[in-house]
């Protein structure tokens, strides 16, 4: 990752599509518990805007990036806007229940994504980013704008309940 | 169940749509899909500012276009509303209100190539003339050289540019042959281009206007066999008493 950033902050143009397929797998994989179909667009669109800021940014401030917390940020950011505009303008159901099924998930893929949505929206996202994404605490604080001992509290709790859940099933 | 690990297992791949949109959003890639034209297939490469490119299909465009270009090439959909806009430039020989980009050629080439883009289908003009039109009348061999360098064939109409003296010359995509179908299915007669530079013939003249135009020129076509003049050169003309054409310039 750190010589990722050294990559990107002498040539961002030649590294940049090397830190597409470094986190996009990661990206993806989160994006798409944290929202469903729109995974695909925001993902897309996350890279493009963190293109954007590299290319203003100068190489000192890319060398020291924490590439997966800064990504995730930007992220963040376009997944609460996009909830925002979808509460705003609710989208039409279709009466057959295939709906915005792009792909059949696999069955434990659809069953997570089931007890992930039993979370209160900053557990989910603390669960998420810190077993789904793999960011650290400092990196997740710094992504949701909260302290490190709420989120770390988050990520316990929402573990925790996740648990009971699971226990419920069986 | 370990819940820690489980979540950690779950990985989706992003459809290969992500990347490439990525890459294409970013500019950092150029799209580009396979239209027909008069000499075959050709692969038209674009991006937000314009068309970029346009080159014959084989197993190293890609590559051609990343080695030229600095970018990568990725087989995509034209933006809404661009796929009719580029086969229509493709028929027509001019681009029309499709947008291209030209920022891989130098201010000099991009004047160059403006000016061809208004030379009428199914006509031509000599690389000398194009350099009096951008200003730079000694500049023919730039000129040429602009033409081998047209990021653009079919849409910026270089088959329309012809040796100084007449003869049709070379193409950059894909040789002098591919020129004369080019040519030939615009409505201007290959044979007859060279037998004129052959025969020395540069301009005609009308008797009854005491007009010279280039052979191509649509008011030279219209000049009945009875009253035609032709002239080896544009002063041989001038001192016949003869003026230039103020649709075709010839000088």
């Amino acid at each position: 990752m750190d010589e990722l950033c050294r990559r990107l902050a002498r040539d961002v143009d030649a590294a940049f599509p090397d830190l597409v397929s470094h986190l996009e797998g990661r990206l993806y994989t989160g994006l798409r518990r944290l929202h469903g179909d729109a995974a695909e667009d925001l993902t897309q669109e996350t890279f493009i805007r963190a293109y954007r800021a590299l290319r203003t940014y100068d190489p000192e401030r890319i060398r020291s990036l924490r590439l997966d917390g800064w990504v995730w940020t930007i992220a963040l950011n376009l997944g609460r806007n996009h909830a925002r505009d979808r509460a705003r303008r609710p989208i039409p159901v279709p009466l057959d229940d295939r709906h915005g099924v792009t792909d059949p998930e696999p069955a434990d893929v659809a069953a997570w994504d089931r007890r992930l949505r039993r979370l209160p929206a900053p557990q989910r996202t603390a669960v998420v980013l810190r077993h789904v994404a793999g960011l650290s605490y400092p990196e997740i604080a710094a992504a949701t704008g909260r302290p490190e001992g709420t989120v770390k509290a988050d990520v316990h709790r929402g573990l925790a309940r996740l648990r009971r859940i699971i226990e419920e099933e069986t | 169940m370990n819940v820690e690990q489980e979540l950690r297992a779950l990985a989706e791949t992003p459809p290969p749509t992500v990347a490439a949109g990525v890459l294409l959003g970013t500019g950092l890639a150029d799209g580009y899909r396979i239209f027909d034209s008069p000499v075959g297939a050709v692969a038209v490469a674009f991006n937000p500012a314009g068309v970029s490119a346009v080159d014959l299909v084989d197993d190293d465009l890609e590559e051609r276009f990343t080695e030229r270009f600095g970018r990568r090439l990725l087989a995509a959909r034209p933006p809404r509303g661009w796929e009719t806009k580029i086969g229509r430039a493709i028929e027509r020989g001019t681009p029309g209100d499709l947008p291209v980009d030209l920022r891989s050629v130098t201010a000099f080439q991009r004047t160059v190539l403006e000016a061809t883009a208004r030379i009428p289908r199914g006509q031509v003009r000599p690389y000398g003339w194009l350099a009096r039109m951008v200003g730079a009348p000694g500049a023919a061999r730039a000129v040429g050289s602009t033409m081998a360098r047209n990021p653009v064939p079919l849409i910026i109409p270089c088959h329309r540019v012809v040796r100084s003296d007449g003869r049709i010359g070379a193409y950059s995509l894909g040789g002098p042959g591919r020129k004369r179908v080019l040519l030939r299915h615009e409505g201007a007669d290959p044979d007859l281009l060279e037998m004129w530079a052959a025969k020395g013939v540069r301009y005609v003249g009308s008797e009854t206007t005491g007009i010279f135009c280039f052979p191509t020129c649509r008011h030279a076509r219209r000049i009945g066999d009875r009253h035609r003049v032709e002239f080896r050169t544009d002063r041989a003309a001038l001192e016949a008493g003869y003026r230039p054409c103020e649709v075709c310039r010839p000088r």
